[in-house]
Protein backbone atom coordinates (compact mmCIF):
# COMPACT_ATOMS: atom_id res chain seq x y z
CA UNK A 1 0.00 0.00 0.00
CA UNK A 2 2.56 2.42 1.37
CA UNK A 3 5.43 3.54 -0.98
CA UNK A 4 8.46 2.68 0.78
CA UNK A 5 10.72 2.41 -1.97
CA UNK A 6 13.65 4.34 -0.92
CA UNK A 7 15.37 6.84 -3.88
CA UNK A 8 18.15 8.55 -1.67
CA UNK A 9 20.01 6.50 -3.98
CA UNK A 10 18.90 7.23 -7.27
CA UNK A 11 20.38 9.20 -9.61
CA UNK A 12 18.41 11.60 -10.65
CA UNK A 13 18.32 12.97 -14.15
CA UNK A 14 17.80 16.86 -14.52
CA UNK A 15 16.66 18.90 -17.72
CA UNK A 16 15.32 22.27 -17.97
CA UNK A 17 12.11 22.14 -20.15
CA UNK A 18 12.73 25.36 -22.52
CA UNK A 19 9.00 26.59 -22.81
CA UNK A 20 8.48 27.12 -19.27
CA UNK A 21 12.02 26.87 -17.69
CA UNK A 22 10.64 24.23 -14.96
CA UNK A 23 13.37 22.27 -13.67
CA UNK A 24 12.42 18.48 -14.39
CA UNK A 25 13.79 15.51 -12.54
CA UNK A 26 13.75 12.31 -13.49
CA UNK A 27 14.15 9.03 -12.21
CA UNK A 28 14.17 5.34 -13.18
CA UNK A 29 12.02 2.96 -11.23
CA UNK A 30 11.63 -0.59 -11.83
CA UNK A 31 12.11 -0.19 -15.36
CA UNK A 32 9.36 2.99 -15.48
CA UNK A 33 10.41 6.57 -15.89
CA UNK A 34 9.21 9.13 -13.03
CA UNK A 35 9.07 12.83 -13.64
CA UNK A 36 8.84 15.36 -11.25
CA UNK A 37 8.28 18.83 -12.35
CA UNK A 38 9.84 22.02 -9.72
CA UNK A 39 9.45 25.35 -10.61
CA UNK A 40 6.29 27.77 -11.60
CA UNK A 41 4.77 26.79 -14.62
CA UNK A 42 3.12 29.80 -17.11
CA UNK A 43 -0.16 28.93 -15.32
CA UNK A 44 1.36 29.61 -11.62
CA UNK A 45 2.02 27.42 -8.74
CA UNK A 46 -0.27 28.80 -6.27
CA UNK A 47 -3.50 27.57 -7.86
CA UNK A 48 -6.87 27.21 -5.33
CA UNK A 49 -9.94 25.89 -5.88
CA UNK A 50 -12.61 27.91 -3.78
CA UNK A 51 -14.77 25.17 -2.07
CA UNK A 52 -18.46 25.73 -2.02
CA UNK A 53 -18.39 26.51 2.00
CA UNK A 54 -20.00 29.18 3.30
CA UNK A 55 -19.48 29.32 7.58
CA UNK A 56 -22.70 31.31 8.39
CA UNK A 57 -24.82 28.75 6.38
CA UNK A 58 -23.87 26.30 8.55
CA UNK A 59 -23.53 27.48 12.18
CA UNK A 60 -22.71 25.99 15.22
CA UNK A 61 -22.60 21.96 15.88
CA UNK A 62 -25.26 20.40 16.55
CA UNK A 63 -24.05 16.79 16.00
CA UNK A 64 -20.27 16.58 15.57
CA UNK A 65 -21.10 12.75 14.09
CA UNK A 66 -22.52 14.20 10.52
CA UNK A 67 -21.44 17.78 10.94
CA UNK A 68 -17.95 17.80 12.46
CA UNK A 69 -16.48 21.02 12.65
CA UNK A 70 -12.82 21.31 14.10
CA UNK A 71 -12.92 25.63 13.65
CA UNK A 72 -16.33 25.62 15.63
CA UNK A 73 -15.13 28.06 19.03
CA UNK A 74 -16.40 25.21 21.43
CA UNK A 75 -14.66 22.23 19.62
CA UNK A 76 -10.86 22.96 20.97
CA UNK A 77 -12.05 23.50 24.26
CA UNK A 78 -13.97 20.37 25.20
CA UNK A 79 -12.39 18.43 22.04
CA UNK A 80 -11.23 14.97 23.84
CA UNK A 81 -15.12 14.92 25.43
CA UNK A 82 -16.17 14.93 21.49
CA UNK A 83 -13.78 11.90 20.23
CA UNK A 84 -14.57 9.90 23.24
CA UNK A 85 -18.71 10.65 22.77
CA UNK A 86 -18.01 9.33 18.92
CA UNK A 87 -15.57 6.59 20.30
CA UNK A 88 -18.11 5.04 22.57
CA UNK A 89 -21.53 5.74 20.28
CA UNK A 90 -20.15 3.42 17.29
CA UNK A 91 -18.93 6.43 15.52
CA UNK A 92 -15.44 5.71 14.65
CA UNK A 93 -15.13 7.92 11.41
CA UNK A 94 -17.08 10.95 11.60
CA UNK A 95 -18.43 13.53 7.88
CA UNK A 96 -19.52 16.74 7.90
CA UNK A 97 -20.19 18.63 4.27
CA UNK A 98 -17.97 21.64 5.42
CA UNK A 99 -15.20 22.59 3.43
CA UNK A 100 -16.51 20.43 0.45
CA UNK A 101 -16.67 17.64 2.20
CA UNK A 102 -14.76 16.06 5.20
CA UNK A 103 -14.36 13.04 6.84
CA UNK A 104 -12.88 12.52 10.49
CA UNK A 105 -11.27 9.24 11.75
CA UNK A 106 -11.60 8.98 15.40
CA UNK A 107 -9.97 5.73 16.62
CA UNK A 108 -6.21 4.56 16.89
CA UNK A 109 -6.72 1.99 14.29
CA UNK A 110 -8.20 4.40 11.66
CA UNK A 111 -6.01 7.02 12.22
CA UNK A 112 -3.44 4.87 11.54
CA UNK A 113 -5.01 3.16 8.42
CA UNK A 114 -5.13 6.49 6.76
CA UNK A 115 -1.40 8.27 8.18
CA UNK A 116 0.24 5.05 6.96
CA UNK A 117 -1.65 5.15 3.28
CA UNK A 118 -0.04 7.64 1.05
CA UNK A 119 -1.66 6.18 -2.23
CA UNK A 120 -4.91 6.76 -1.33
CA UNK A 121 -4.64 10.12 1.03
CA UNK A 122 -2.84 12.51 -0.35
CA UNK A 123 -0.66 15.46 1.31
CA UNK A 124 -0.54 17.93 -1.49
CA UNK A 125 -2.63 20.03 0.89
CA UNK A 126 -2.22 19.40 5.03
CA UNK A 127 -4.74 22.14 6.44
CA UNK A 128 -8.35 22.00 5.83
CA UNK A 129 -9.58 25.13 4.46
CA UNK A 130 -12.17 27.04 1.96
CA UNK A 131 -9.64 26.09 -0.72
CA UNK A 132 -8.18 23.42 -2.22
CA UNK A 133 -4.87 23.14 -4.57
CA UNK A 134 -6.50 23.22 -7.98
CA UNK A 135 -5.75 20.92 -11.33
CA UNK A 136 -3.02 23.50 -11.85
CA UNK A 137 -1.06 23.44 -8.51
CA UNK A 138 2.40 21.89 -8.31
CA UNK A 139 1.80 18.39 -8.79
CA UNK A 140 0.96 15.89 -6.03
CA UNK A 141 4.26 14.89 -5.60
CA UNK A 142 5.51 18.10 -4.55
CA UNK A 143 2.95 20.27 -3.09
CA UNK A 144 3.57 24.08 -2.29
CA UNK A 145 5.69 23.65 1.31
CA UNK A 146 7.60 20.35 0.11
CA UNK A 147 8.16 18.07 2.56
CA UNK A 148 4.79 18.77 4.52
CA UNK A 149 2.60 18.45 1.12
CA UNK A 150 4.48 15.92 -0.78
CA UNK A 151 3.97 12.45 -1.50
CA UNK A 152 6.27 9.35 -2.47
CA UNK A 153 8.45 9.45 -3.91
CA UNK A 154 9.28 13.14 -3.89
CA UNK A 155 8.79 13.46 -0.83
CA UNK A 156 12.02 11.25 0.42
CA UNK A 157 14.10 13.27 -1.40
CA UNK A 158 12.44 16.47 0.02
CA UNK A 159 12.86 14.98 3.49
CA UNK A 160 16.12 14.36 3.07
CA UNK A 161 17.61 17.47 2.48
CA UNK A 162 15.43 19.27 5.71
CA UNK A 163 16.27 16.09 8.30
CA UNK A 164 20.18 16.65 8.82
CA UNK A 165 19.20 19.85 10.05
CA UNK A 166 16.94 18.82 12.56
CA UNK A 167 18.88 15.85 13.50
CA UNK A 168 19.20 15.37 17.37
CA UNK A 169 22.37 15.98 17.65
CA UNK A 170 22.11 19.40 16.21
CA UNK A 171 19.24 20.12 18.14
CA UNK A 172 21.25 19.08 21.56
CA UNK A 173 23.68 21.78 21.27
CA UNK A 174 20.27 24.86 21.31
CA UNK A 175 19.38 24.11 25.02
CA UNK A 176 21.37 26.82 26.85
CA UNK A 177 20.16 29.14 24.39
CA UNK A 178 16.42 28.08 25.11
CA UNK A 179 17.51 28.07 28.65
CA UNK A 180 18.28 31.79 28.52
CA UNK A 181 15.19 32.64 26.36
CA UNK A 182 13.01 31.02 28.51
CA UNK A 183 14.68 32.97 31.89
CA UNK A 184 14.74 36.50 30.09
CA UNK A 185 10.79 35.92 29.30
CA UNK A 186 10.43 35.18 33.14
CA UNK A 187 12.62 37.88 34.27
CA UNK A 188 10.48 40.09 31.64
CA UNK A 189 7.48 39.29 33.75
CA UNK A 190 8.93 42.59 36.47
CA UNK A 191 7.99 42.07 39.91
CA UNK A 192 5.81 39.10 41.06
CA UNK A 193 3.90 39.27 44.33
CA UNK A 194 3.11 35.68 45.37
CA UNK A 195 -0.61 35.01 45.83
CA UNK A 196 -1.81 38.43 44.03
CA UNK A 197 0.36 38.35 40.36
CA UNK A 198 -1.35 37.31 38.10
CA UNK A 199 0.65 36.58 34.46
CA UNK A 200 -0.64 34.83 31.34
CA UNK A 201 1.47 31.89 30.64
CA UNK A 202 0.61 31.49 27.03
CA UNK A 203 0.71 35.46 26.00
CA UNK A 204 3.79 36.19 28.14
CA UNK A 205 5.60 32.84 27.79
CA UNK A 206 4.44 30.03 25.86
CA UNK A 207 3.85 32.09 22.48
CA UNK A 208 6.69 34.17 22.72
CA UNK A 209 9.39 30.42 22.92
CA UNK A 210 9.24 28.64 19.55
CA UNK A 211 8.81 32.09 17.30
CA UNK A 212 12.09 33.50 18.71
CA UNK A 213 13.93 29.52 18.11
CA UNK A 214 12.72 29.24 14.40
CA UNK A 215 13.29 32.76 13.77
CA UNK A 216 16.77 32.54 15.26
CA UNK A 217 17.62 29.21 13.46
CA UNK A 218 15.99 30.76 10.01
CA UNK A 219 18.47 34.00 10.84
CA UNK A 220 15.60 36.36 10.42
CA UNK A 221 15.43 39.71 12.77
CA UNK A 222 13.94 39.39 15.77
CA UNK A 223 11.62 42.02 16.00
CA UNK A 224 10.06 40.41 13.05
CA UNK A 225 8.47 37.63 15.73
CA UNK A 226 4.66 39.59 15.46
CA UNK A 227 4.93 39.13 12.22
CA UNK A 228 5.33 35.18 12.14
CA UNK A 229 2.58 34.74 14.22
CA UNK A 230 0.09 36.71 12.08
CA UNK A 231 1.02 34.87 9.26
CA UNK A 232 0.54 31.49 11.31
CA UNK A 233 -3.00 32.75 12.80
CA UNK A 234 -3.86 33.40 9.39
CA UNK A 235 -2.92 30.26 7.91
CA UNK A 236 -4.40 27.53 10.38
CA UNK A 237 -7.02 29.71 12.07
CA UNK A 238 -8.78 31.49 9.67
CA UNK A 239 -9.61 28.77 7.74
CA UNK A 240 -13.47 29.61 6.39
CA UNK A 241 -12.33 32.94 4.91
CA UNK A 242 -12.00 34.51 1.58
CA UNK A 243 -7.88 33.15 0.93
CA UNK A 244 -8.03 37.07 -0.64
CA UNK A 245 -8.75 38.52 2.71
CA UNK A 246 -5.97 36.39 4.35
CA UNK A 247 -3.37 39.39 4.07
CA UNK A 248 -0.78 37.53 5.81
CA UNK A 249 0.10 35.30 3.37
CA UNK A 250 1.10 37.55 0.73
CA UNK A 251 2.92 39.74 3.36
CA UNK A 252 5.01 36.84 4.10
CA UNK A 253 6.10 35.37 0.37
CA UNK A 254 7.03 39.04 -0.15
CA UNK A 255 8.99 39.17 3.29
CA UNK A 256 10.34 35.78 2.82
CA UNK A 257 11.75 36.63 -0.56
CA UNK A 258 13.34 39.94 1.11
CA UNK A 259 14.90 37.24 3.43
CA UNK A 260 16.44 34.98 0.54
CA UNK A 261 17.88 37.88 -1.60
CA UNK A 262 19.30 39.51 1.75
CA UNK A 263 20.71 35.99 2.66
CA UNK A 264 22.15 35.98 -0.47
CA UNK A 265 24.18 38.78 -0.10
CA UNK A 266 25.06 37.56 3.11
CA UNK A 267 25.51 34.42 3.70
CA UNK A 268 25.35 33.16 7.26
CA UNK A 269 25.78 30.11 9.30
CA UNK A 270 21.71 29.29 9.50
CA UNK A 271 18.45 27.12 7.87
CA UNK A 272 17.74 30.03 5.60
CA UNK A 273 21.83 30.06 3.85
CA UNK A 274 21.72 25.88 4.22
CA UNK A 275 18.48 25.76 2.16
CA UNK A 276 19.73 28.22 -0.22
CA UNK A 277 22.97 26.08 -1.09
CA UNK A 278 21.79 22.47 -0.43
CA UNK A 279 21.85 20.78 -3.59
CA UNK A 280 19.62 18.19 -5.44
CA UNK A 281 21.75 16.22 -8.45
CA UNK A 282 24.18 19.11 -8.52
CA UNK A 283 21.50 21.67 -8.52
CA UNK A 284 20.74 24.24 -5.91
CA UNK A 285 16.98 24.36 -5.30
CA UNK A 286 14.85 27.14 -6.98
CA UNK A 287 13.88 30.21 -4.10
CA UNK A 288 10.17 29.05 -4.80
CA UNK A 289 11.15 25.47 -3.08
CA UNK A 290 13.38 27.48 -0.10
CA UNK A 291 10.64 29.97 0.15
CA UNK A 292 7.64 26.90 0.46
CA UNK A 293 10.33 24.79 2.80
CA UNK A 294 10.63 28.18 4.93
CA UNK A 295 7.05 28.60 4.67
CA UNK A 296 6.58 25.08 6.41
CA UNK A 297 8.61 25.93 9.38
CA UNK A 298 7.56 28.56 10.33
CA UNK A 299 3.72 27.07 9.83
CA UNK A 300 5.08 24.03 11.21
CA UNK A 301 7.52 25.02 14.04
CA UNK A 302 5.38 28.21 15.96
CA UNK A 303 2.06 27.53 17.17
CA UNK A 304 2.50 23.99 17.39
CA UNK A 305 4.84 23.94 20.12
CA UNK A 306 3.38 27.32 21.59
CA UNK A 307 0.34 25.37 22.20
CA UNK A 308 2.06 21.95 23.55
CA UNK A 309 3.66 24.67 26.50
CA UNK A 310 0.40 26.38 26.91
CA UNK A 311 -1.73 22.58 27.64
CA UNK A 312 1.49 21.28 29.87
CA UNK A 313 1.21 24.55 32.01
CA UNK A 314 -2.37 24.50 32.01
CA UNK A 315 -2.22 20.75 33.16
CA UNK A 316 0.00 21.91 35.72
CA UNK A 317 -1.97 24.90 37.06
CA UNK A 318 -4.39 22.26 38.02
CA UNK A 319 -2.60 19.51 38.73
CA UNK A 320 -0.52 20.18 41.77
CA UNK A 321 0.76 17.37 42.81
CA UNK A 322 2.15 16.33 39.25
CA UNK A 323 4.18 19.69 39.35
CA UNK A 324 5.19 18.75 42.95
CA UNK A 325 6.24 15.29 41.52
CA UNK A 326 8.42 17.28 38.85
CA UNK A 327 9.94 19.38 41.36
CA UNK A 328 10.76 16.22 44.06
CA UNK A 329 12.42 13.90 41.41
CA UNK A 330 13.33 15.95 37.80
CA UNK A 331 13.90 12.51 36.40
CA UNK A 332 10.56 11.84 36.05
CA UNK A 333 10.47 14.17 33.12
CA UNK A 334 11.52 11.63 30.53
CA UNK A 335 8.55 10.25 30.98
CA UNK A 336 6.49 13.03 31.51
CA UNK A 337 7.44 15.02 28.80
CA UNK A 338 5.60 11.82 26.61
CA UNK A 339 2.67 11.80 28.56
CA UNK A 340 2.03 16.16 28.11
CA UNK A 341 2.58 15.12 24.66
CA UNK A 342 -0.14 12.45 24.39
CA UNK A 343 -3.14 13.70 26.62
CA UNK A 344 -2.45 17.14 24.84
CA UNK A 345 -1.14 16.47 21.48
CA UNK A 346 -1.86 19.82 19.81
CA UNK A 347 -1.67 18.65 16.32
CA UNK A 348 -4.53 17.61 14.10
CA UNK A 349 -3.42 16.85 10.54
CA UNK A 350 -5.13 16.45 6.96
CA UNK A 351 -4.91 14.64 3.74
CA UNK A 352 -7.18 14.73 0.65
CA UNK A 353 -8.38 11.66 -1.16
CA UNK A 354 -6.22 10.87 -3.91
CA UNK A 355 -8.96 8.23 -5.42
CA UNK A 356 -12.49 7.30 -5.02
CA UNK A 357 -12.18 4.57 -2.16
CA UNK A 358 -14.21 2.92 0.22
CA UNK A 359 -12.71 3.47 3.73
CA UNK A 360 -14.83 0.94 6.14
CA UNK A 361 -17.75 1.91 4.72
CA UNK A 362 -17.17 5.27 3.80
CA UNK A 363 -17.84 5.91 0.49
CA UNK A 364 -14.60 8.60 0.36
CA UNK A 365 -14.91 10.50 -3.00
CA UNK A 366 -11.33 11.87 -4.56
CA UNK A 367 -10.95 15.97 -3.09
CA UNK A 368 -12.82 15.09 -0.15
CA UNK A 369 -10.62 16.33 2.71
CA UNK A 370 -9.50 14.10 5.61
CA UNK A 371 -8.70 15.10 8.93
CA UNK A 372 -5.89 12.93 10.73
CA UNK A 373 -6.55 13.83 14.95
CA UNK A 374 -3.62 12.21 16.17
CA UNK A 375 -4.67 13.39 19.38
CA UNK A 376 -7.39 11.23 18.75
CA UNK A 377 -6.00 8.51 18.61
CA UNK A 378 -3.69 9.45 21.75
CA UNK A 379 -6.61 8.82 23.90
CA UNK A 380 -8.14 5.06 22.31
CA UNK A 381 -8.19 2.65 25.16
CA UNK A 382 -7.62 -0.03 22.84
CA UNK A 383 -4.10 1.81 22.73
CA UNK A 384 -3.71 3.60 26.37
CA UNK A 385 -4.69 2.19 29.43
CA UNK A 386 -6.56 4.98 31.21
CA UNK A 387 -6.04 7.24 28.48
CA UNK A 388 -7.97 9.87 30.00
CA UNK A 389 -5.68 10.31 32.88
CA UNK A 390 -2.51 12.22 32.57
CA UNK A 391 0.03 9.66 34.34
CA UNK A 392 2.88 11.79 35.12
CA UNK A 393 5.20 8.52 34.84
CA UNK A 394 3.70 6.28 32.38
CA UNK A 395 6.15 3.96 30.74
CA UNK A 396 5.01 2.25 27.72
CA UNK A 397 3.52 5.28 25.90
CA UNK A 398 3.66 4.92 22.26
CA UNK A 399 1.97 7.88 21.62
CA UNK A 400 1.18 9.90 17.65
CA UNK A 401 2.18 13.23 18.95
CA UNK A 402 4.15 13.98 16.10
CA UNK A 403 2.39 12.21 13.78
CA UNK A 404 2.92 8.31 12.07
CA UNK A 405 4.89 7.41 9.34
CA UNK A 406 6.85 9.30 6.60
CA UNK A 407 5.31 12.38 7.35
CA UNK A 408 6.90 11.91 11.24
CA UNK A 409 7.53 15.72 12.46
CA UNK A 410 10.92 17.06 10.98
CA UNK A 411 10.95 19.38 14.00
CA UNK A 412 9.70 16.50 16.64
CA UNK A 413 13.34 17.34 18.65
CA UNK A 414 13.70 20.80 18.95
CA UNK A 415 9.49 20.64 19.84
CA UNK A 416 10.67 17.97 22.55
CA UNK A 417 13.22 20.01 23.87
CA UNK A 418 11.39 23.66 23.81
CA UNK A 419 8.65 21.83 25.49
CA UNK A 420 11.00 20.59 28.44
CA UNK A 421 13.28 23.71 29.19
CA UNK A 422 10.13 25.67 28.81
CA UNK A 423 8.24 23.42 31.81
CA UNK A 424 11.60 23.32 34.04
CA UNK A 425 12.47 27.26 33.60
CA UNK A 426 8.52 27.68 34.49
CA UNK A 427 8.48 25.50 37.52
CA UNK A 428 11.89 25.84 38.71
CA UNK A 429 10.94 30.06 38.98
CA UNK A 430 7.23 29.39 39.84
CA UNK A 431 7.34 26.63 42.61
CA UNK A 432 3.39 27.11 42.93
CA UNK A 433 1.10 28.46 40.65
CA UNK A 434 -2.79 27.67 39.80
CA UNK A 435 -5.02 28.86 37.54
CA UNK A 436 -6.42 32.09 37.58
CA UNK A 437 -9.48 32.65 35.11
CA UNK A 438 -10.84 31.88 31.87
CA UNK A 439 -8.67 30.03 29.25
CA UNK A 440 -8.84 30.79 25.73
CA UNK A 441 -8.48 27.98 23.61
CA UNK A 442 -7.09 28.00 19.83
CA UNK A 443 -9.50 27.55 16.93
CA UNK A 444 -8.52 24.95 14.19
CA UNK A 445 -6.17 22.75 13.74
CA UNK A 446 -3.72 23.25 16.16
CA UNK A 447 -5.20 22.91 19.69
CA UNK A 448 -4.21 24.92 22.60
CA UNK A 449 -4.41 27.74 25.09
CA UNK A 450 -4.17 31.07 23.81
CA UNK A 451 -5.09 33.27 26.85
CA UNK A 452 -3.95 31.46 29.91
CA UNK A 453 -3.69 33.60 33.17
CA UNK A 454 -2.47 31.66 36.17
CA UNK A 455 -1.77 33.04 39.61
CA UNK A 456 1.74 32.58 41.46
CA UNK A 457 2.07 31.20 44.65
CA UNK A 458 5.47 31.18 45.33
CA UNK A 459 8.59 32.65 44.17
CA UNK A 460 11.80 30.48 43.69
CA UNK A 461 14.59 33.04 45.36
CA UNK B 1 17.90 -11.42 24.85
CA UNK B 2 18.50 -9.97 21.49
CA UNK B 3 17.25 -6.46 20.26
CA UNK B 4 16.19 -6.08 16.34
CA UNK B 5 15.48 -3.03 14.54
CA UNK B 6 13.08 -2.70 11.63
CA UNK B 7 15.32 0.21 9.55
CA UNK B 8 11.94 -0.26 7.32
CA UNK B 9 9.89 1.29 10.14
CA UNK B 10 11.63 3.36 11.83
CA UNK B 11 11.03 6.58 11.30
CA UNK B 12 13.36 8.97 13.01
CA UNK B 13 11.15 9.60 16.07
CA UNK B 14 14.10 9.31 18.71
CA UNK B 15 12.57 7.98 21.20
CA UNK B 16 15.02 4.71 22.05
CA UNK B 17 17.75 6.84 21.68
CA UNK B 18 16.17 8.80 24.54
CA UNK B 19 15.31 6.32 26.68
CA UNK B 20 18.38 3.80 26.43
CA UNK B 21 21.25 5.52 24.58
CA UNK B 22 23.74 2.36 25.80
CA UNK B 23 21.74 0.16 23.13
CA UNK B 24 20.69 2.67 20.37
CA UNK B 25 22.78 5.95 18.17
CA UNK B 26 20.98 7.78 15.46
CA UNK B 27 22.68 8.78 12.51
CA UNK B 28 22.94 11.93 10.74
CA UNK B 29 19.29 11.76 9.20
CA UNK B 30 18.21 11.13 12.63
CA UNK B 31 17.44 7.19 12.14
CA UNK B 32 18.34 4.61 14.54
CA UNK B 33 21.14 2.29 14.76
CA UNK B 34 21.68 -0.66 16.66
CA UNK B 35 25.18 -0.22 18.86
CA UNK B 36 24.35 -4.08 20.79
CA UNK B 37 25.18 -6.63 18.63
CA UNK B 38 24.42 -10.33 20.05
CA UNK B 39 23.13 -10.63 23.40
CA UNK B 40 22.39 -7.45 25.17
CA UNK B 41 23.92 -7.36 28.71
CA UNK B 42 21.43 -8.11 31.68
CA UNK B 43 22.16 -4.45 32.77
CA UNK B 44 20.72 -3.13 30.00
CA UNK B 45 17.72 -5.32 29.54
CA UNK B 46 15.07 -3.43 31.42
CA UNK B 47 15.93 -0.46 29.07
CA UNK B 48 15.91 -2.41 25.93
CA UNK B 49 12.18 -3.63 26.60
CA UNK B 50 11.44 0.17 27.69
CA UNK B 51 12.52 1.38 24.03
CA UNK B 52 11.09 -1.06 22.48
CA UNK B 53 7.46 -0.21 24.26
CA UNK B 54 7.78 3.47 23.22
CA UNK B 55 8.45 3.18 19.80
CA UNK B 56 5.56 4.58 18.13
CA UNK B 57 6.48 2.70 14.59
CA UNK B 58 6.71 -0.52 16.20
CA UNK B 59 10.70 -1.15 14.58
CA UNK B 60 11.77 -2.63 17.53
CA UNK B 61 11.17 -6.11 19.07
CA UNK B 62 12.92 -8.08 21.41
CA UNK B 63 13.32 -12.17 21.70
CA UNK B 64 14.35 -13.57 24.99
CA UNK B 65 16.51 -16.47 24.85
CA UNK B 66 14.54 -19.56 25.66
Amino acid sequence: MTDTVDLSSAEPIMRIDEATGNKIFSFERNGETLEFIIGSSPEGTDVWQRVPYEADDYGSVADYRTDFDHADPAYNPSAPEVWKELREGGCPVAHSDRYGGMWVPLTNDTVNEIAYDTDNFTSRSVVVSVGRPGDRALPAPIGGAPPITSDPPFHNIARRLLLPAFAPKMIEPWEPEIQRLCQKLLDEMGDIAPGESVIDAAVQYAQNIPVNVIGRMLGFPEKDEELFRQFVHDVLERIAEEPGTREGTDDLGLYIQQQIAEHRENPRDDLTSYLMNVELDGNKLDDEVVAGMVILLLVAGIDTTWSAIGSSLWHLAQHPEDHQRLLDDPEVMTFALEEFLRAYAPVTMARLVAKDNDFHGCPMKKDDWVLLPFPAANRDPKKFEDPDSFIVDREENRHAAFGLGIHRCLGSNLARLELKVAIEEFIKRFPRFELAGDVRWSVGQIRGPRELPVRILEVAE
Amino acid sequence: MRVHLDAEKCQGHNRCYALAPEIFDVDDYGQAMLLVEGDVPAELQDKARLAAANCPEYAITITENG
